[in-house]
């Protein structure tokens, strides 16, 4: 397997840094990122779903929201208590903040005499502090850390935003019927040196005696932040309570993957009818793709303006659905919708393990709640199962 | 096209046929880039803007509008002689646009219905797109189109290179702009994932379903995307009509909407 270059600076971090705090502290915490030169980001409601935007106050973040996932659906619902991250997962993981869907890598302009002269690109945005992601998407991100940094020529913008961010991240209490974090070993609770290095880890608490959030140190950064971030030391009710939640969050889990030898029943089945029947449902529009925080596949497009005095080259998301992701000389290899299936499902949880050492899903279930027509991977596994 | 020097711009002309002129509007909305353009290229023929006429040949012709009576039908085959490159602008030059509707109807009976003198009305049975009757070295889609597209598509015809035209699902824009969906998150239906991208996901962004303003994408499969519309409230008439909307006579479109058509039995045409 590929090291994940980014390194973990946990060493040195003991539990008596934990701490535990109230509402109060919560805000704290986001005041103490912010004052540290932060853009802290968070979980925000939008447009029915929750997405990752900017956050200063707790109130931003989604208070009684949690949501309801099935295959083709999703919807916020309103929890019968004020649980702010009461939710299961929103329609994007952090993908987007470390590696945009579109993003310029190259520009040039040409001079008086007509030689064309490159301009660096800058990227001011970030640091990022990201609040509140779920142990898939710290997977995930794992993943991308492996992919786009372990490789001959890193992602450069991709490096910057990664080395600066600081990550709270969150346990699970409420998985939605499409996750299946468990049977991947990827969730439901943060658990450091598994996926991407982390700074706190946090587990929200809410009973009678109201609001306490645990926040784990993983990091030298995540301590420095706790401290100055204040509460009390964590005690063993805090983290026996913490522990019920990740022990009931695993019994909820909304879907069961078998990973037993699935790569090679993968391999085995290229031929099988179960390709033929998806294809009639899929509708090769790429959205599982572009939800799923695993996948990276990009393509490089240079545009240029009407004089041609001014061009770019733009890194955007590609998708193995796209007619034009497998273009070669003189067409394109996989034609139909069956071969991008097959191509996608066999990658993801197939020959990702040859080429990463790890599978490519992370059991977030976005690919099943966000696909309109429905398809859900896990299903589809299933199916081969009982083929063979 | 050749490689442009600018001593010599190439000349551009703008022809139109069945159509409402949205798409050449598109050119004269083009603003801010429209003096960058009269810089690199000469507009010779565009009687929308300007009453100057060069006369023919012209380097590059853009085509909007549908071929609905015989005098297009000559015309068009002047306007192909006279054009180096001709490129299609619309989804009327594209697929007849929603003058197609006729495609699926009796003419000789609405023209009967709808004009006191039907005999001064000389009109084809079908309106269709240019490229059924000419060679079309490019179709830029939409209605309207977009302006930057067509930007790029002239900017790629000056400096010979392919233009930057994506022919996958309105989805891919949509993500790209971290919409949430409106079909998994509202239960609206939208014909975004069948529908080739180019408006930016303009609808969705507006918390609407997609209309199809753009045809169908590349790999269309318009029976799946008729289950799931059903499935989120759509009768067999919507489906219809939503696939009879801007490229009512693009193949994929116009099958799956005879598909959903009146129950068996009933008279129905067909293109
Ligand atoms: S599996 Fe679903 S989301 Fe993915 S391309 Fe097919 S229809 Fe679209
Ligand atoms: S394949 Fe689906 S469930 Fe697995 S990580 Fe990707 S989006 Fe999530
Ligand atoms: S898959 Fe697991 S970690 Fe991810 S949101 Fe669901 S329960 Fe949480
Ligand atoms: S809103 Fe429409 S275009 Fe956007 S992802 Fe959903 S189905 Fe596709």
């Amino acid at each position: 397997m590929v090291a994940n270059p980014v390194v973990d600076p946990a060493a040195g971090v003991a539990p008596g840094d934990d701490r535990t705090v109230d509402l109060t502290g919560l805000q704290t915490l986001i005041d103490v990122l912010a004052g540290r030169g932060y853009a802290v980001l968070g979980p925000v409601v939008k447009d029915g779903s929750i997405d990752y935007g900017p956050v200063r106050k707790v109130s931003d973040l989604p208070v009684g929201w949690g949501d309801e996932q099935a295959p083709g659906s999703y919807r916020l619902r309103r929890r019968d208590d004020d649980m702010i991250f009461g939710y299961a997962n929103g329609a994007q993981s952090v993908k987007p903040v470390f590696f945009p869907a579109s993003e310029v890598i190259w520009r040039g302009l040409r001079d008086a005499e007509g030689a064309v002269v490159p301009r660096r690109e800058q990227h001011d945005e970030g640091p990022y502090a990201v609040v509140g992601v779920r142990s898939c998407d710290l997977h995930a991100l794992g993943i991308h850390d492996t992919v786009l940094l372990g490789r001959r020529f890193a992602d450069a913008s991709y490096a910057v935003r990664r080395a600066d961010a600081f990550v709270v991240a969150v346990s699970c209490s409420d998985p939605a019927g499409t996750c299946f974090c468990v049977s991947m070993g990827t969730g439901p609770r943060p658990t450091a040196g598994r996926g991407a290095p982390f700074d706190l880890a946090m587990t929200e608490l809410l009973d009678a005696t109201g609001h306490r959030f645990l926040l784990e140190a993983a990091s030298e950064r995540g301590v420095e932040v706790l401290r100055e971030v204040g509460g009390r030391i964590a005690d063993e009710r805090d983290r026996s309570d913490a522990a019920s939640v990740t022990e009931s969050a695993v019994g909820r889990m909304g879907r069961w993957l078998d990973t037993e030898g699935l790569k090679d029943l993968l391999y085995a089945s290229a031929d099988s009818p179960m390709w033929d029947e998806v294809a009639d449902r899929c509708l090769s529009c790429q959205n599982c793709t572009m939800v799923c925080p695993t996948c990276f596949c990009t393509d490089v497009e240079d545009v240029s303006d009407l004089a041609g005095d001014s061009m770019q080259r733009e890194r955007v998301w590609d998708s193995c659905f796209d007619s034009q992701h497998s273009y070669l000389h003189g067409g394109s290899v996989r034609r139909t919708t069956k071969a991008r299936y097959r191509q996608w499902m066999t990658h993801k949880l197939g020959s990702w393990i040859d080429q990463f050492g790890t599978s490519g899903c992370v059991g977030c279930g976005r690919c099943i709640a966000w696909c309109p027509a429905g398809i859900d991977i896990t299903e589809q596994a299933a199916v081969l199962r009982e083929e063979s | 096209m050749a490689a442009v020097t600018k001593s010599r711009r190439p000349t551009l002309a703008v022809w139109k046929f069945a159509s409402c002129d949205g798409c050449q509007l598109q050119l004269l909305n083009c603003e801010d880039e429209l003096i960058p353009l009269s810089g690199a290229v000469e507009i010779a023929y565009f009687p929308e803007a300007t009453r100057a006429v060069v006369e023919g040949p012209y380097d590059v012709s853009l085509v909007e509008g549908s071929i609905t009576t015989p005098e297009d039908l000559e015309r068009i085959q002047q306007v192909r002689e006279m054009s180096g490159r001709l490129i299609t602008i619309g989804a009327c030059a594209t697929t007849g646009g929603i003058q197609a509707l006729r495609n699926f109807a009796d003419v000789a009976e609405f023209r009967s219905v709808v004009y006191a003198h039907p005999e001064y009305v000389s009109t084809l049975e079908r309106s269709t797109g240019i490229a059924e009757h000419v060679r079309v070295d490019f179709e830029l889609r939409g209605c309207p189109i977009d302006k930057n597209q067509l930007l790029e598509v002239l900017a790629a015809e000056l400096q010979g290179r392919r233009p930057r035209v994506a022919t996958h699902s309105v989805c891919v824009e949509c993500k790209a702009r971290g919409n949430v969906c409106v079909t998994i998150a509202h239960g609206t239906p939208c014909l975004g994932p069948v529908t080739q991208a180019g408006c930016g996901a303009l609808c969705p962004t507006f918390a609407r379903g997609c209309y199809g303003c753009f045809g169908p994408q590349d790999s269309p499969n318009t029976a799946s995307m008729a289950q799931v519309l059903s499935r989120h409230g759509m009768d067999e008439p919507q489906i219809v009509r939503l696939y009879r909307t801007f490229h009512a006579a693009a193949e994929a479109f116009r099958e799956e909407s005879e598909r959903h058509e009146a129950p068996a039995g009933t008279p129905r045409r067909t293109s």
